[in-house]
């Protein structure tokens, strides 16, 4: 860049102010018919010349030159930018863009560079680009090279690298840099230090430039001398039986395969008098039957020989098919696939990372999904089947807020307590109403609130329809933290898990520290001595209710900022959320974690060893818990009190 | 046998006595029993503690061995026989339409499973979220050899009009092509293997769901999960199972189901108002069959343990039965009814697809039972009739929207918010459920009788005490 | 006399508190023996253990003349070995007849199938036993209608119906009318000829009128072993248990 300025303010101060003004066009007259009549050979050392002069309009007109909008008048051989109007070019000057008049369309030419110059001129360009004051253009300029690379852009892009003062677009161009050098490069021992470089690497690109050295062809028969061969392609291994016949059909060595399809129609083309090859067509009902006939044909030289059945393994075994480098040098492809290898351990750490992140997130959404059925369960020994419908509620609680309060960020903080009153409240008539006149008939609680749970998805679906409503989150939870290409987390996801955090910490303060945890516990660990010391096991169930619904409620409201609000939601959540209790131990916030962890960890554990197939992975993790119950019944966290005998 | 064998060489109390002490036969146990009167503390009005004689079970059964004795078989059989007998009367003079029929067929093989259901809930105490789960293996057992069959014949007919004569290969790709074209493959999944079986998928229908039973019952009950535990893992189960089924390389045909199956192969030529009707008798059988069967299993000693094990798991065992053994047993028994009854009923619902099996069926399958009365088996078939039926009429359209000025009723939308609260309602005050009314009737009938007196049991016992 | 139930150095402990600690007993047959103690003695937890419903964590249980071990069989293996129990709360099926009730008890096979498919008329036996402890006339009667009393003596019938050897009898005649306890106490003695007969009790008179050999427990440990008399004379006991009643007297 220092440079650049420097030879700007020579050719400032070295010329008179007159050729100052049109310096561009001097500049350009002095190669005037070149840059007129371009030729692909020639044009080169015209385009060094003119990038070299450095003058500020040059990028411009490159540009137009490029883009076929530089006329050039007949009568005195000047550049002007000049677009057709008509019978006239209108002309604008080239040095500052003003207006130039007019001129017939017979007295000035259009240039029309033909596309290989074009390409140079591109070329050319991007060293102005790649020096641009702008950093944007800068940046747009190096994603456009890191798409497009080629080997003739390498010197300009080196050439950039010394003046360049931004950190981060110097770190991309010494990235850049080496990428080409490592696919173009013609100096060997510069290739392999760049892709030794890039093995310290993760980026998609260091791994498609490793690749692109690594490409192999398949090569039939014994490799020449010189060959880079990769490896041998065993059949059945490597490659399949069809294939290795497809190669060596290729090259000669066998016939064509004949596909079953290819058979029908030769045999059905050759029917004569019902007949093919003088055997009745009923007799035709066996494909033995039919490879007969066409053998017989092939025979008669009717169709095309099929390779002889007999002789295909001994072929094969005779030709052996190789896996050859593209890249002739071996120190390169043996670097590339040495880089190649920690790239890729590399990455596959990352994708571990990655993994527990998304498990952590999970596990905070299953957390504050069961907390609830969790406290409930182990205070009342009662399943709230209901439970699913109260993340609903809290979910569509958030969602009619946000009809009234336009701003996200408003409506969400007041969605979240507001989410937790509604479903509490929910919670609290329920418990009144049903659950607390089937004391101690578990089943039957767990039939009646399956009744509220059937009777609420119906009204929220009469209320909102059956579509999902939009529950958006402010613009501040929507972005990702992104670590690099392979690592990344929504927003959304560490705020759920923050949420997650604090709520555990409030449990536990709720639990150990106050009079309402102490009388929890107490009932918890036995419902009766409690009872008989004053605490009144009404008030206490309340109490769970109202606070195990209330987070429900707020799970809803964070379920629904990343997945959709529909009045079926809740039913989703109650089989995993119940499974999270069961496996963590019941009653048991610290149970309740490790289930959530437990279950989380092991659907995105599944999923990872089976990503295609998301439904099966909930299949293998609950026939897990199902053997999980075996071993530990009482869960991660058994309780004491009330089920040990 | 072990049992038996361990008990023999215990001393027996009853029988060492005539030859031991010698004490006359119960006499030495009844040390200083002088009048009865003095144990029968507190008891009251003697019609209090009677045993109304319309109790079906035990109270009859223990004195007349078999089923003879129990009016509920004989009212059902009659009740079935008579439906079965109408329908067919309206369907042949064109009163009501084959979809009608099917309906009737489908809500009694319902009846079936929900009858199943009630021997392993209503009776045992397990309370089962799974069934239904059962039902649709049966579909699809079924549903497999009617599509393959089916599948076989149009693609054999049009293989038949092609140039060369089929090859078995070619049958087994276009069959392919055919079934699981809408997943995108066309190879044959090992499951079919013997799809084109009737009586090997017929057994499947029953014998799969007593595997899966088999298998999920002994790993539950040999750790001695119960309760609600048990509820959910059930649930767990049948989730489990819905979203494989789900996956389109579950080999099932994932979301999309097997259908068609109204077309019974060989059947072709006979139009669906016949097919109807047979399947309606056949429905009818089975649910008959079924009925007689689970009040034999519910009748005697076995019937005593199931209800016993509800009742207090524990004593039993000290009793010296092996609970979970007898639990596997009704739990296996009824899988594989249910299947036979999912079996019967896809091929007049005409599709089964993994929805059908997703948790929140058999749970309507426990609301059914529960609310027609659970631990009575007329009690499980007449609310499955009662709620499938209605269930039907009004979400079908059949019920009259009720205006309430600004709001229109539609009972296609409220119709599951009348269920679930009733299902609630019932939970709370009527656990008999519709089954209760029965009982009001045959009580206030028993009473009478028991007036009558000299059949009761009791009484007679009473006159001969010296 | 040979040993019927052998239990030696037995421990058993919930959560840290030891319910029974290193206790060993024999019981010969036949054999009347009371086994006494304070609240939290152990009592109830040695008859779990004995009927298989918990588990020690040291110690062997050893049964019959095969000497086989019962921490290793399940509840109703136990049971069907012989040993009989009667619960402190009568537990009989509330919702059952009596003659249900007894049917299920008498000794016969036990196995499902055989259950479900062999089905003997059995209303006379059961009856016969239902007559031994005054029941005759109550055997339609569902067992949920009977009184207190009705139900102890419904489930002294299950247990004689089941012809154990061994008979573990917990607080018999709790909520009885002394009429009723006075015949339980003879039943049980006259069981006791030919039978084992373990009885817990804390009612001291009840277990005088018994007559027979007393097992003081302790903190899950066997105090003293002995008649009535003798146990009661160690000062340990009085200590323990009988020294309080008494200065609560003084």
């Amino acid at each position: 860049m220092r440079l650049f300025l420097a030879i700007v303010f020579l050719f400032t101060l070295g010329l008179p102010a007159a050729a100052q003004q049109d310096a561009l066009q001097t500049a350009l007259q002095a190669h005037g018919d070149q840059i007129a009549k371009p030729s692909r050979r020639t044009i080169q050392p015209v385009l060094d010349d003119l990038a070299a002069s450095g003058l500020d309009g040059m990028p411009a007109f490159l540009e137009a030159w490029a883009a076929k909008e530089v006329v050039r008048k007949e009568a005195d051989g000047l550049f002007y930018y000049g677009s057709r109007d008509g019978d006239v070019y209108v002309l604008r000057s080239v040095e500052d863009g003003s207006d130039a008049g007019t001129v017939g369309r017979r007295d000035a030419r259009e240039l029309k560079p033909n596309a290989g110059v074009r390409k140079l001129i591109a070329t050319a360009l991007v060293q102005f680009q790649l020096n641009d004051p702008d950093p944007d253009r800068r940046r747009a300029a190096l994603d456009a090279l890191s798409r497009n690379p080629t080997p003739d852009l390498l010197a300009p892009l080196r050439a950039s690298i010394e003046g360049e003062e931004n950190r981060a677009i110097r770190d991309r161009k010494e990235a850049l840099d080496r990428l080409i050098t490592i696919r173009f490069g013609d100096d060997p021992a510069r290739r392999i230090e760049a892709i030794d470089w890039m093995a310290d690497r993760i980026s998609l690109e260091a791994r498609a430039a490793l690749n692109a050295v690594l490409t192999t062809d398949m090569v039939v028969g014994d490799p020449t001398e010189d060959a880079n061969v990769a490896r041998l392609l065993r059949v059945g291994e490597d490659l399949s039986e069809a294939e290795a016949l497809a190669r060596l059909a290729e090259a000669g060595i066998l016939p064509d395969t004949v596909s079953r399809a290819d058979r029908d129609a030769a045999l059905i083309a050759a029917i004569r008098n019902n007949a093919v090859a003088d055997r009745p067509v009923a007799t035709l009902d066996t494909e033995e039957a039919r490879w007969a006939a066409y053998e017989a044909l092939a025979g008669d030289g009717l169709v095309p020989p099929r390779p002889p059945a007999d002789a295909v393994a001994t072929l094969i075994a005779q030709n052996p098919i190789h896996a050859v480098y593209d890249e002739p040098d071996p120190a390169v492809t043996a670097a590339a696939e040495a880089a190649l290898s920690q790239v890729e351990a590399r990455v596959a750490r990352a994708q571990a990372a990655d993994l527990g992140l998304d498990a952590l997130s999970l596990m905070s959404i299953y957390f504050l999904a069961a907390i609830g059925l969790a406290i409930t369960f182990g205070v009342m020994g009662v399943i709230n089947m209901a439970h699913g419908e109260f993340i609903m509620i809290g979910a569509y609680t958030g969602y009619v807020v946000q009809t009234v309060v336009p701003d996200y960020t408003v409506s969400l903080i007041i969605a979240l307590p507001l989410a937790f009153l509604v479903a509490a409240a929910a919670g609290v008539a329920l418990e009144r109403l049903v659950i607390r006149h089937l004391a101690h008939r578990p089943l039957e609680t767990l039939l009646a609130t399956f009744g509220i749970s059937i009777a609420l998805q119906q009204i929220f679906k009469n209320i909102f329809g059956t579509q999902a409503v939009p529950l958006t989150s402010p613009d501040w939870l929507a972005g990702a933290w992104v670590l690099n290409d392979v690592v990344g987390i929504s927003y959304i996801r560490i705020a759920i898990f923050v949420m997650a955090l604090l709520f555990l910490a409030l449990l536990v303060f709720i639990l150990r520290r106050t009079r309402l945890g102490l009388e929890v516990r107490a009932v918890t660990q036995n419902p009766g001595m409690a009872a008989s010391l004053g605490v009144d096991p009404d008030r206490v169930g309340m109490a769970t209710f109202a606070l195990g619904s209330g987070i429900a409620g707020v799970a809803g409201v964070a379920i629904g900022l990343f997945a959709q609000v529909t009045s079926e939601m809740g039913a989703g959540y109650i089989v995993q959320s119940f499974m999270t209790v069961v496996v963590g131990g019941v009653g048991s916030v610290f149970g309740t974690l490790a289930g959530a962890g437990m279950i989380g960890g092991l659907q995105k554990g599944i999923e990872w060893l089976n990503p295609s197939n998301t439904l099966a992975a909930q299949t293998y993790m609950i026939l897990f818990i199902i053997l999980f119950i075996q071993v530990r019944p009482r869960g991660i966290v058994p309780q004491k009190g009330r089920f040990v005998q | 046998m072990t049992d038996a064998a361990e008990t023999r060489p215990a001393a027996s109390l009853g029988r060492k006595y005539p030859g031991g002490v010698g004490a006359g036969p119960h006499s030495d146990l009844r040390v200083g029993a002088g009048p009865h009167s003095d144990l029968r503390v507190g008891a009251g009005p003697r019609s209090d503690l009677r045993v109304a004689a319309g109790r079906h079970g035990n109270a009859d059964g223990a004195r007349r061995p078999g089923l003879a004795g129990r009016t509920d078989v004989w009212m059902m059989l009659a009740a079935l026989a008579l439906i079965t007998l109408i329908a067919t009367i309206l369907a042949q003079t064109g009163v009501v339409s084959v979809s009608f029929v099917k309906l009737l067929g489908k809500t009694l093989c319902l009846c079936l499973a929900a009858l199943a259901l009630d021997l392993v809930w209503g009776f045992t105490g397990i309370l089962s979220l799974g069934h239904f789960a059962f039902f649709g293996i049966g579909g699809y057992a079924i549903g497999m050899w009617l599509m393959w069959d089916r599948t076989e014949a149009i693609v054999a007919g049009t293989l038949a009009r092609a140039e060369l004569p089929p090859t078995a290969l070619e049958l087994q790709e276009a069959i392919g092509t055919q079934i699981f074209g809408v997943v995108g493959s066309s190879d044959i999944p090992w499951l079919w293997t013997f799809a084109g079986s009737l009586p090997l998928q017929l057994a499947f229908a029953v014998l799969v769901p007593g595997l899966v039973a088999g298998i999920f019952g002994w790993l539950a009950f040999r750790s001695r999960v119960a309760g609600v535990y048990l509820s959910i893992l059930t649930q767990a189960g049948t989730l489990a199972l819905s979203l494989w089924l789900f996956q389109n390389d579950s080999g099932l045909r994932g979301n999309n189901g097997l259908s068609g199956l109204q077309n019974i192969p060989g059947l072709e030529h006979l139009p669906q108002s016949v097919i109807s009707l047979w399947f309606l008798w056949a429905s009818a059988a089975a649910l008959g069959a079924g009925y007689v069967l689970a009040a034999w299993v519910v009748s005697g000693r076995f019937g005593s343990v199931l209800r016993g094990i509800r009742d207090n798991e524990a004593r039993v065992r000290f009793l010296g039965y092996e609970v979970e053994h007898y639990k596997l047993a009704i739990f296996v028994g009824t899988a594989m009814v249910t299947g036979l009854a999912g079996a019967l009923y896809y091929p007049q619902a005409g599709i089964v697809n993994p929805a059908e099996i997703a948790p929140i069926a058999s749970i309507y399958l426990v609301v059914w039972v529960a609310i027609g009365g659970r631990g009575r088996l007329y009690g499980a078939v007449i609310g499955a009739a009662v709620v499938s039926l209605a269930s039907s009429w009004f979400t079908g359209g059949g019920a009259p929207d009720i205006e309430l000025g600004v709001y229109t009723i539609k009972w296609t939308d409220w119709w599951l918010v009348l269920l679930g609260l009733s299902f609630v309602l019932v939970t709370l005050f009527a656990p008999k459920g519709l089954g209760g009314l029965v009982d009001i009737w045959t009580q206030r009938r028993a009473t009478r009788r028991d007036d009558l007196g000299p059949d009761q049991g009791s009484k007679r016992a009473e006159e001969e005490t010296p | 006399m040979t040993a019927l139930l052998e239990v030696s150095g037995v421990s058993k402990s919930f959560d840290g508190f030891k319910a029974i600690d290193n206790l060993s007993l024999s019981v010969a047959e036949p054999e009347l023996r009371a086994i006494i103690g304070p609240n939290g003695a152990g009592k109830t937890t040695f008859m779990d253990l004995v009927t298989g419903k918990t588990r020690p964590d040291t110690g062997s249980i050893r049964y019959g003349e095969l000497s086989r071990d019962l921490t290793r069989l399940s509840e109703a293996q136990i049971a069907r070995a012989g040993i009989g129990r009667k619960f402190q709360q009568p537990t009989v099926f509330e919702d059952q007849t009596v003659v249900d009730n007894l049917t299920m008890a008498l000794a016969s096979p036990r196995n499902p199938l055989t259950v479900l498919l062999r089905r003997p008329d059995r209303r006379a036996r059961a009856a016969e036993v239902a007559e031994r402890v005054g029941l005759q006339t109550h055997l339609d009667h569902r067992a949920g209608t009977l009184s207190h009393g009705q139900k102890q003596w419904l489930e002294i019938g299950m247990l004689l119906a089941q012809e154990p050897r061994l008979l573990l009898v917990d607080e018999p005649a709790a909520g009885m009318t002394s009429a009723e306890r006075e015949r339980t106490t003879e039943m049980l003695v006259e069981a006791a000829k030919d039978h084992a007969v373990v009885v817990i009790e804390h009612d001291m008179e009840f277990v005088r009128r018994l007559k027979c050999r007393v097992t003081v427990l302790h903190e899950g440990r066997a105090l003293a072993e002995g008649s009535l008399d003798h146990v009661c004379a160690d000062p340990r006991v009085i200590d323990v248990y009988l020294g309080r009643p008494e200065t609560a007297d003084a």
